[in-house]
Parts: structure tokens; C-alpha cells; sequence
């Protein structure tokens, strides 16, 4: 909007602020780390090895930011219609319950071909039923999406333990879970695929969902930015005013909404359920649906951005398994810890640094001679 | 400085002798980025008289009020109470000042009973059972002495609009304000609940209490000040006192003296009944009626203006109009669609019905502001096949599409990638223009053609207005603008308080006498009925 | 009769301990939501002050430490999310969200780097933690019938925390209705402009509100580990921090309504156990999951307004900006 101040360039927007941002982030991370009687560079220098540093790091890294970019394009499409969808962890969960119902019901019937894609279904439509609820007490009754969709992270935990411990458990074992799906309703592992190609690869949890993941970026992509709805969308999320002047449905553009983000956010229970533990269990989630948030704050709500801070999570998660390891007096929870200063800085004080920058650019630029107005 | 207004400067009171003055303002300037919304302003009230303050939107009155109360800080000025300079930094300052105000939208506590929304903010100590006591006793010695009787145990939700603003009062008096600024108090009032609102002020003058009156309403201004201020366009144009001007006078300076000669020779008007309005009401969701039974019509090629100051129900209308509310009562018709309130019809259906609009609200309706210039020329239009390809947008054919409304409707800069936030007012509403007539619509509404778009830009605009016309559409346009609604209108209607107060032609319309209908202050024998 | 009787008095007891946490909580959140200001980080600030508070008992020994060192750890958590929306106009879901992250991770690191326990602190001796309580006379009329029970065995015989968060409802509504702190504080949170026209800041009352929250916070976290428990068990607050959201929510925003329902979550949780096994006639046997959600499912119920209508403070999680 025009006033009389001055408006910072895009490229200050998008690229200084938010890596600004994540540098405050791990640097307090680092002073944490200091604080706890460790190195710092150390520790990062053992997280990028973790990460980076073998093929059996890689293939986790991948793996994880698998589940990240679901979740983070989940949080990115509810933000792009003006909602905030906490429940990605639940829509995960639920998602996973389809695909896992599916797959117990079918996989002594039908092959992989066709399991495979019915599971993609499952996983949507459940996702998508499960945001779909908060969806339509937002639009029609006014509830706030953010309470509600807390309490149906709560509610699908519930589900699910009730749902394995006394309905889907395999008859006669202890923990919590299904019975193992056989081949037909297991996806293919990278490694494995690979070594169709007559390429070696360390085995990892890293599977055919990836792919998938980078298609439903591009989808998402192409619907937001490309479609009809996705411009409704967009409008909805930036001005009710504007959309109620386009003749677009409001309430029911928030609810599409919602089910495409609870969709996509069940595409976690894909990739773990039929993609890596080829059983229905308790807690596969695993804050992944918390992580999306992070990631869609620090992607800035595009699929490129999503799939840049999945990798960087996903690196996070790797490389933060690898230094717990190597250094027993750091916890696995230091990168829950990272996670919560970058949603801290990225979401919360994103603007923070806006002030002094302004200050810094100006000076810089005093200088120069402002063009002539674009004016008439 | 002073002499610039060329009219009386110094306000004598009606006694004759000159009392210090209770409110001394000296060169306020103020500006909002590049809009100088005070412009050098002085101004001398005098203790114990009711003054006024009139203008149109935007004149500056309600800054300068909120400078005095501390809202805003003044770019340079001083301001004197009483005879002694105060820094007045914020509301605290002020109500220190012995100032108070009562705003024109209430600032009260919803869920609060009348008694605590007084004490709130001037208790007597940190426990309230002292407070209530203290405050009970004094409302009651207030509605004695000035006639202000509330409920003060009722909730503040309950209570109409009259007894509102008496609450309003009493919280100012409560903190012993010698000093009542009064914004637009009569705009929300019934004529009996406004009549008890002059009572009040007469007796609070009476005790020596100074009232400063912003209103646009002309016929108050001449039953209850001692003293006016006019002011246009951030400037004191003129004082007067309020026994030795007229309504007329006071319309005249408002409106300002420039007749803007007529930009295209009229023509007369050729086509059928466009669009027809029947007993048209509208009440929104706080249950206020804003359109009123208002019967019009407008023919294909005939610019129709509605004049009005804004608030009485214009806004509503267009809205109402292009199917963004529906209405409650009556309803109109539109080629040969009526649409009521039992058969409502979207801005979606009312664009294939052939209608166009233009929003007042720019910046919120009429563009999108992150979106590119190319969506934002889309915007309503966004399921035309001629901008899809199968399933997705046609990104190349919405860009080109906006560049050829650009080229043809001079928008600067014609990059159809610039961002519809970085655009100019005057360019925005340009590009918003030139969405709408590439329609060639049946129907155009427009709201604010012109309202900050910078002088190039407003020709333009208004001659794309008037080829339009030539060309058959009906056009109907809301505007605050006086001269803008008498450079363009073939006819004019004037909205008051949601009805249609008056219609005159727009060929030799009046300032002045526009200026009185307006304010709903023209005597009903001299109103001219042009079919 | 007597097993009824005993199980009844189990069950209070049951109950009260474990809504003492849920109301201090509660009334936190009040505070904090009437000045406006959305807290969905009670969680995050209860843990944290769990944790603070059973390392601070073990390394000194003290209890009363452990409970300074518990409030300290959730004022500064208060104090950030007051920096973030008050001062800088910050996403007030994302910065709540952001410290429950944040100590959800803190306290397990920071925990296996001092403690090396697995994120737990060690155990506690009886004299650094908050222990039962007999009130005086319990003992002596504990053989009066029914009424000397009552006191003696649900009364008296709980730690002290207990009693401050029961003492802290009428306290919080006394504060909230009868002082001039409490009048502005419920201005603020239905219309700010009112209070800035009236000359009151917006942002000083938000931040006492913010840091009331903290406050109280603070005592739930402590209860959790050195009076509930002997010491911090990492995750230890399960939940419990959302729960108490969805009891201020189920109340309306009311200190007393609130209550009521943070008592009647605890009751709840309580026989969730109990139930298990149990047949109810028409239905079969109640899942102890269902019991669990419960309270989750109730608040979506109530806010889908169809048990009444939830209307919150007008102006809650719009940060003031004025306009200058």
C-alpha cells in the first residue's frame, strides 16, 4: 500500500528478513548450546555430517523432509485463504487411519498398482475429513479454526490409541498396532527402486512418497497460483471485502480450503504408513504436523520455500538424530528446541528487525535519486 | 496568514466584552503522509458558547478535534487552554486540560452497565466499591443539574442510541470537563432525541461549560451555536457568528465558491429505463435502516449523480445495487431481473445481468492490493473462459488483456507485473475504470470516481465517464464531491439520512442550493422536481 | 455403603488434584485472553516451570526456591509473548505456539545436560517438595461423623499449591469485579480505544495482565513437579495446558464457570480409569479414550454454539494499533 513512507524492496522481504530471521534462531541456539558446555561449530559441524555427510544421512534427510512438505504446503493453503490450520498433526493421524484401513481391508486382494493410488485417496479424503469439521464451524458458526483445530489433534489422539489397542490390534501381541501389511499394500523404497537401476544406495526409510511430495508441490503450485479457485482463494485469504465485491462464495472457498489442507497434511500417513512402517500404530505423527507450521513460515507459504525448509528441517532432524548420538549430553530435543525459536523468529518476531533495516537501507540509499513517480 | 481567509478573524461574543478564550488554537498543521489534512489552522473559541465547526468530508474538522484531544500530535501549532499553552500528547493530557469528547462512533464498553463505563478510567482508588458510590452520587447530581437521566445500572447493549450518548456526556462531565467536543452528535439521533441534546447543551452552557459543535448540518448550526468556524480542505475558509450568517451563506462557503464549467455539452438523454428502483430499504445488522423507501430510475445513457455527505445511506445503496448486500425491503430491476429480498442476486449474476461497478472502497474492494495489476484486472471477472486455458489461467491472455486496458486507459506505469499496491490512487482507479467499461456494461455504478486521483487523472476519468454515456450505458454515481456531481450528472438526486431528500437537473444545478439539500436544510416549498 | 462412601471420597480427592493444575491454569489464561491478548502457551509455560522448579528443589533442597525459580521461568516466557503481540504486533497464535515448541524441547535438553536422566530431574526428598498438609483440628475431629470426615480426610491432607489454586478462584473474581485493575482489564478486552480515549494505557494493563498469567502459570508448573509429583518427568504436562484452555473457554471467560469446569475435567480424568471395565447399560463399555477426549469434544460442541454461546472478549488476539 502506498503511504508516505518508504516500502523496503521485495528482495529485502523475501530473501534478507526471513534468513535474518533463522540466523537470530540458531543463534540463540547456539548460545544454548554454549550454555549446556558444548561447542557450537561442533555441533553444527557434526549435524551437516549427519545430514549430509553419508548416504544413509541423506536418505533420512529426504525421508523426513518428506513428511515436512506435506505438512508444510497443508499449512501454506490454509494461509493463502487467511486460516491458520494447527491441526496438521491430527489431519496426519486420520490421514494415516484411511490408508491403513484401506490397505488391511485390500492387500490380500489387490495388487500394488491399484493400492497404491487408493491409498493416495484414502489419505486425502481422511485428512480432508478431518479439517473438513473446524472448516465448516469456522465458516458457518463463526468458530475459531485455531481452538478447534487443537482440540481435534486431541480428539484424533484419542481415536487412534482407542482404535488400536482394542479394533485394529494384531490378535495376540502387546503393542499397539495392526498386523503388517503384506507386499501389495507396501510402497517401494528409494533404495530399492535404485537398485532396479543397478544403482547402490543405503537402505532408509526414503520411499516412492517423495516424488509424490514433489508433485503436490507442483499441484499446489499450479492450483493456487494457476486456477480459477486458486485465485479465489487468494483473494478470500487477502480481502473479504475484495471477494465479497468478485461474487466469490466466502465460506465455502474457506472450507475447500480446509480440505485441501487436511488432504495434504495426510499425506504424512502415506508416507509413514504405506511408505516406511507398512503398519497402522500409535504416534507416527511424531510432530511433524507442528513442524509444517515452521516450515511454511520459513518457505514464506511457497511450495519452493516449503520444499527449501523441509530440506533444512529435514537436515535438522537428521543431523540432530547423528549429534545426539555422537554427544550424550545433547537430547534429540535440541532440534525441537531449534524449531521453536524459528517459529519464534520467523512467525511471531518476523518483523522485529524491520525497523532497523529501514533505518540501514535508507542511510545506504540516501544517496540515490528516488525515480520520478509513476504518477499520471 | 490571518488575512488569507479575507472573512471577519476575530470571533467577538455576542456580549460584546472579550472573556479569555477557552480554546486558543494557533497555525495547526497536520499532515497523513502526503494528504495535509490541517493546513495552518487557528482558531479562538470562547469560554461559555456553543461554536461550531462545519465542512464537508475531509475538510480537516475531525483531526483538528483529535489533535485537541490528544489523538494525534500536531506537525507544528501551539495549542492555549484557557489562556496557558498545554502540550497536549494524549487523551490523559487533554481530559487534565479539563477537555472531553464524545465521539461519533461511541467509545463504550458493550458488556458494561452505564455506571462503569463513567467510572472506568477515573475510579477513586484501586477497589471500585468506593468508586460506584462516589459515582453513583454524582450521576445522579448531574441528571439534575443538566437534565441528563440515565439507567446507570442498565447495560450498555440495551440502551438506544439517544440514551448512549448522553452516557457519552456524563463520562466527560464525570471528568469534570470544562471543555465538550461534540463529533457529528446528531448523525445517530432521532429529531425529538436531537431536540433533548440541545436542552442538554443549553443548560451545560448555561454553567459556564464551552462546547465546540463538528457538524454538517446546517440547520443546528444556526438553532444552537453563538459562533461557526468553516473549514475546506484542511483550511479555516471563514468564522462567523452564528446570529449574523445565514444557511445559505455557510452552504456557500462549504461548497466553496469554483463552479467548474461543464466538461462536454449535454446531450439529450436517448434510451429506455435502464435500471429501476422500487421502494428500495435497506437495514443492516445492527438493525439501523440506511436506505430508506427510495424510489429512482435511470435511463441508457444518462449519468445520474447521488450528492450527499457521506454516511446517509449512498455507500449502502450501491452496494445493495451490485448484489454485495441484499436488500430488506422493495427492490429494483435490473433488464428485466427484479431482485428483492426474496430473490437476492450475487455481484456475480448482477455482472451477467450487465451491470459494473466501480467501489468507493479502492483499496479493499476495487483491487487486490498484493495481487499483480493483471489479477487485479480480473477481479470479478476471474471465471470468463476468455481468460482460462482448460483448467488453469491464461496467464498470457490476462496479461495482455491488462495491457491493452493500460494502453487504452493511460495507467502509468502499463506493467501489467507491477504490483496493484504500488500503483497510484489515480492509476489504481484507472485500471479499476477501465475493467468495468471494457464490459461495456449495460449499467455502470461508481462510487468516488475521483477521490484521491490527482487533477490529471480526474479529467481523464471523467471523460471516459461521459464517452460511456454517449454510447448508451446508464451510469449512476455516487460522489461527495459537489462539482464533480454537477460537471457530470445529466440528473441530480440528494440522499439524506437514506432517503431522497431532493432531485434537481444536473444542467444549472446550484451550489448553494445542493449545499442546503445536503444538509437537509432547504425549506420543502423551494424544492424543484425535474422528471 | 462404606466401599461407596470411600470410593466417593477417593474420587474428590482424585479430582482436586488433578484440576488444581487445570485451574491455576484457567485463571492464567483469563487474565491474559480478557486483556485481549490470545495465551495458547499455557502449556509451554507450565512445563517450563516445572521443570525450572524441580531442578531448582533438587540442586537447593528447597521447595520455596523450586516455587521462585517456577514463577521467575514463567513470567520470562510471559514477558516474551507479551513482547511479541503487545509490543511488536505479533501473531499471537504463532507466538503462543512458538514457546510451547520451544519449552517442550528446552526443558528435555536442558534437563539430560544437567541431570543426565533422560530429561527427567532427580527425585526429591519430602523437605524440598510441597507436601500434604493436615489442617488443624482435622486430626481431632476425624471420628465426628460425616462432617468431621469430610474435613479430615477431603479438606485437610492436601499440599499447599492445592489450596492456593482454590483460594485463587474467589481471589481472581474479587480482582477481576471488584478492583479498578479488574474493570479496566475487562474494558480492554471488549473495546481498547475506549480505555485509550479514557487516558489508561493499552499496553501497560496487557502487559500486567500477560505477566498475572505468568504468575499463576508458574504455581501450576511447580505443583506439577515438587508438590504433585517428586520431580520433573519430561512432557509431564501431557496436555494439560490445552485442557485448561478448553476449561476457560467452557466457561465463558468467568472465573466461577471456569472453575466448574476445570473441576468437572479433573472428575473426568479421575474415574476415566475407573470406568474402564464398566458397563453402562445401553452402550456397553465406555472406552477410557472416550473419556479422555471428552473434554476436547465438549469445548468444539460449545463453540460450534450448540450448548450456548461462547462469545469471547471483543478485541481478543487484534493487536492495538493506533492509528497516527
Amino acid at each position: 500500500m502506498k503511504s508516505g513512507g518508504q516500502e523496503l524492496p521485495r528482495w529485502i522481504d523475501i530473501g534478507l528478513i526471513p534468513i535474518l530471521n533463522i540466523c537470530m534462531a540458531l543463534l540463540v541456539s547456539g548460545l544454548i548450546i554454549l550454555a549446556i558446555g558444548e561447542d557450537p561449530l561442533e555441533a553444527v559441524a557434526i549435524m551437516v555430517r549427519g545430514a549430509f555427510g553419508y548416504e544413509e544421512g541423506i536418505g533420512y534427510t529426504l525421508y523426513y523432509a518428506t513428511n515436512f512438505i506435506f505438512t508444510g504446503l497443508a499449512v501454506s493453503v490454509a494461509f493463502h485463504a487467511g486460516l491458520f490450520n494447527i491441526g496438521g498433526e491430527g489431519q496426519a493421524y486420520i490421514g494415516g487411519l484411511g490408508v491403513g484401513l484401506v490397505i488391511l481391508a485390500f492387500d490380500s486382494l489387490l495388487p500394488i498398482a491399484i493400492l497404491a493410488p487408493l491409498g493416495i485417496l484414502a489419505a486425502a479424503v481422511f485428512g480432508a475429513a478431518w479439517a473438513a469439521v473446524p472448516a465448516y464451524l469456522q465458516a458457518y458458526r463463526g468458530s475459531h479454526v485455531v481452538i478447534t483445530t487443537i482440540m481435534f489433534n486431541f480428539i484424533a489422539s484419542a481415536l487412534m490409541v482407542y482404535l488400536l489397542v482394542n479394533v485394529l490390534i494384531k490378535p495376540g501381541q502387546m503393542s499397539p498396532e495392526s498386523r503388517e501389511f503384506l507386499p501389495s499394500g507396501q510402497l517401494p523404497f528409494m533404495h530399492e527402486m535404485l537398485a532396479w537401476f543397478g544403482i547402490p544406495f543405503a537402505p532408509t526409510p526414503m520411499n516412492i512418497t517423495l516424488i509424490w511430495a514433489l508433485i503436490c508441490c507442483v499441484g499446489v503450485w499450479a492450483y493456487i497460483w494457476r486456477s480459477r479457485w486458486g485465485y479465489e482463494l487468494r483473494t478470500v485469504g487477502h480481502s473479504e471485502a475484495a471477494a465479497a465485491y468478485a461474487g466469490i462464495r466466502t465460506r465455502r472457498v474457506i472450507v475447500v480450503a480446509m480440505c485441501i489442507s487436511g488432504g495434504l497434511a495426510g499425506f504424512v500417513g502415506l508416507n509413514e504408513i504405506m511408505g516406511v512402517q507398512h503398519r497402522l500404530l500409535i504416534n507416527f505423527t511424531a510432530g511433524y504436523g507442528f513442524t509444517g507450521i515452521a516450515v511454511s513460515l520459513m518457505g514464506r507459504n511457497h511450495p519452493f520455500g516449503v520444499v527449501m525448509a523441509s530440506l533444512l528441517f529435514g537436515a535438522l532432524y537428521q543431523g540432530g538424530a547423528e549429534l545426539a548420538f555422537d554427544v550424550p549430553t545433547i537430547s534429540r530435543e535440541l532440534v525441537v528446541t531449534i524449531q521453536g525459536l524459528v517459529i519464534l523468529f520467523s512467525g511471531a518476531l518476523a518483523y522485529m528487525s524491520t525497523p532497523w533495516i529501514t533505518r540501514v537501507y535508507r542511510a545506504l540509499t540516501a544517496g540515490r535519486v528516488v525515480p520520478a513517480g509513476s504518477e499520471a | 496568514m490571518a488575512m488569507a481567509h479575507g472573512a471577519a478573524r476575530d470571533v467577538v461574543t455576542p456580549e460584546g466584552a472579550p472573556p479569555p478564550a477557552a480554546i486558543d488554537l494557533r497555525g495547526i498543521d497536520k499532515s497523513f503522509g502526503a494528504v495535509r489534512a490541517n493546513h495552518d489552522v487557528s482558531m479562538r473559541i470562547g469560554a461559555g458558547t456553543i461554536h461550531g465547526i462545519v465542512g464537508e468530508n475531509g475538510a480537516g474538522k475531525s483531526t483538528l478535534m483529535s489533535i485537541l484531544y490528544g489523538f494525534y500530535r500536531a506537525d507544528a501549532g501551539e495549542i492555549f487552554v484557557s489562556g496557558q499553552r498545554v502540550e497536549i500528547k494524549s487523551p490523559h493530557d487533554a481530559i487534565a486540560a479539563g477537555i472531553g469528547m464524545v465521539h461519533q462512533h461511541f467509545m463504550l464498553v458493550d458488556t458494561f452497565t452505564v455506571l462503569e463505563n463513567v467510572m472506568m478510567g477515573a475510579e477513586s482508588g484501586p477497589l471500585l466499591h468506593a468508586s460506584i458510590q462516589k459515582a453513583r452520587g454524582e450521576l445522579t447530581r448531574l441528571a439534575d443539574d443538566y437534565g441528563l437521566a440515565v439507567h446507570a445500572d442498565a447495560l450498555v447493549s440495551d440502551l438506544p442510541v439517544g440514551e448512549l450518548q448522553r452516557v457519552e456526556i456524563l463520562k466527560a462531565l464525570y471528568r469534570d470537563a470544562r471543555i465538550l467536543i461534540l463529533d457529528e452528535p446528531t448523525g445517530v439521533l432521532t429529531p425529538q432525541e436531537s431536540t433533548q441534546l440541545f436542552r442538554i447543551l443549553a443548560a451545560l452552557k448555561e454553567r459556564g461549560v464551552t462546547i465546540i459543535l463538528i457538524t454538517h448540518k446546517l440547520g443546528e448550526v444556526m438553532a444552537v451555536t453563538d459562533t461557526v468556524s468553516v473549514m475546506r480542505l484542511g483550511q479555516v475558509v471563514a468564522d462567523r457568528v452564528s446570529r449574523e450568517t445565514s444557511k445559505e451563506e455557510l452552504a456557500e462557503l462549504m461548497v466553496g465558491r469554483k463552479v467548474r464549467p461543464t466538461s462536454a455539452p449535454r446531450h439529450d438523454v436517448a434510451g429506455g429505463v435502464a435500471l429501476t428502483v422500487e421502494h428500495l430499504s435497506m437495514r443492516d445488522r445492527l438493525g439501523v435502516d440506511r436506505i430508506r423507501d427510495v424510489n429512482f430510475s435511470v435511463k441508457a445513457g444518462e449519468i445520474v449523480g447521488i450528492a450527499g455527505v457521506s454516511g446517509n445511506g449512498q455507500s449502502e445503496l450501491l452496494e445493495v445495487l451490485a448484489g454485495i448486500r441484499p436488500p430488506s425491503g422493495g427492490g429494483f430491476v435490473v433488464a428485466g431481473r427484479a431482485v428483492t429480498a426474496a430473490v437476492p442476486c450475487g455481484p456475480d449474476d448482477m455482472r451477467e445481468l450487465g451491470v459494473a461497478h466501480v467501489p468507493e472502497d479502492r483499496q479493499r474492494r476495487g483491487v487486490v492490493a498484493p495481487f499483480s495489476a493483471a489479477e487485479s484486472a480480473i477481479l470479478g471477472y476471474q471465471r470468463e473462459p476468455a481468460y482460462s486455458r482448460g483448467p488453469f489461467l491464461d496467464t498470457d491472455a490476462i496479461a495482455a488483456h491488462c495491457r491493452s486496458l493500460m494502453e487504452r486507459f493511460d495507467v502509468r506505469p502499463p506493467t501489467p507485473e507491477i504490483g496493484s499496491g504500488k500503483l497510484s490512487g489515480g492509476n489504481q482507479q484507472k485500471l479499476i475504470l477501465a475493467r468495468e467499461i471494457d464490459r461495456e456494461p449495460r449499467i455502470l455504478l461508481v462510487g468516488q470516481p475521483t477521490r484521491g486521483v490527482d487533477i490529471g487523472a480526474i479529467e481523464f476519468i471523467h471523460a471516459q465517464l461521459i464517452a460511456l454515456r454517449d454510447r448508451g450505458c446508464a451510469i449512476l454515481m455516487v460522489s461527495v464531491e459537489l462539482d464533480e456531481i454537477m460537471a457530470l450528472s445529466d440528473r441530480i438526486l440528494v440522499m439524506f439520512e437514506g432517503r431522497i431528500v431532493g432531485e434537481v437537473a444536473g444542467r444549472g444545478a446550484d451550489a448553494s442550493e445542493l449545499g442546503l439539500m445536503m444538509a437537509n436544510a432547504h425549506t420543502d416549498g423551494r424544492e424543484r422536481r425535474v422528471s | 455403603m462404606e466401599d461407596a462412601f470411600v470410593f466417593a471420597i477417593l474420587t474428590v480427592n482424585a479430582t482436586v488434584r488433578v484440576a488444581t493444575p487445570l485451574i491455576l491454569c484457567a485463571m492464567a489464561g483469563l487474565f491474559s485472553e480478557r486483556s485481549g491478548v490470545i495465551d495458547i502457551s499455557l502449556e509451554g509455560k507450565m512445563l517450563s516451570a516445572a521443570f525450572i522448579a524441580g531442578s531448582v528443589a533438587a540442586i537447593t533442597g528447597s521447595a520455596w526456591l523450586g516455587l521462585a525459580g517456577g514463577i521467575a521461568t514463567a513470567m520470562c516466557l510471559a514477558l516474551l509473548h507479551g513482547y511479541a503481540c503487545i509490543t511488536h504486533n505479533g501473531n499471537q497464535v504463532v507466538s503462543g505456539l512458538a514457546i510451547n515448541i520451544l519449552a517442550s524441547g528446552l526443558t528435555v535438553v536442558l534437563g539430560i545436560a544437567w541431570f543426565h536422566r533422560g530429561g527427567d530431574t532427580p527425585s526429591l526428598e519430602a523437605t524440598a517438595r510441597f507436601m500434604p498438609i493436615t489442617l488443624p483440628v482435622a486430626r481431632a475431629v476425624a471420628d465426628v461423623p460425616l462432617i468431621g470426615t469430610l474435613y479430615s480426610r477431603l479438606v485437610s491432607g492436601h499440599n499447599l499449591l492445592v489450596y492456593v489454586a482454590f483460594l485463587a478462584v474467589p481471589l481472581v473474581w474479587w480482582v477481576v469485579y471488584r478492583t479498578r485493575f479488574g474493570l479496566r482489564l475487562r474494558a480492554v478486552g471488549e473495546n481498547p480505544k475506549a480505555v485509550d480515549t479514557a487516558g489508561i494505557s493499552v499496553t501497560w494493563l496487557r502487559y500486567r495482565a500477560v505477566m498475572i498469567c505468568g504468575v499463576l502459570t508458574g504455581i501450576a508448573g511447580t505443583y506439577l513437579s515438587i508438590a504433585h509429583n517428586a520431580g520433573f518427568a519430561r512432557e509431564m504436562t501431557a496436555g494439560q495446558g490445552y485442557i485448561a484452555l478448553a476449561a476457560l473457554i467452557f466457561g465463558k471467560w468467568r472465573p466461577g464457570p471456569a472453575f466448574g469446569a476445570c473441576l468437572m475435567f479433573g472428575l473426568l480424568d479421575a474415574i476415566a480409569i475407573r470406568l474402564q471395565g464398566v458397563h453402562v447399560p445401553g452402550i456397553g463399555e465406555v472406552p477410557v479414550q472416550f473419556i479422555q477426549a471428552l473434554p476436547y469434544v465438549l469445548t468444539v460442541v460449545l463453540l460450534a454454539g450448540f450448548i450456548g454461546k461462547a462469545v469471547a472478549p471483543k478485541a481478543i488476539g487484534v493487536p492495538y494499533v493506533k492509528d497516527t
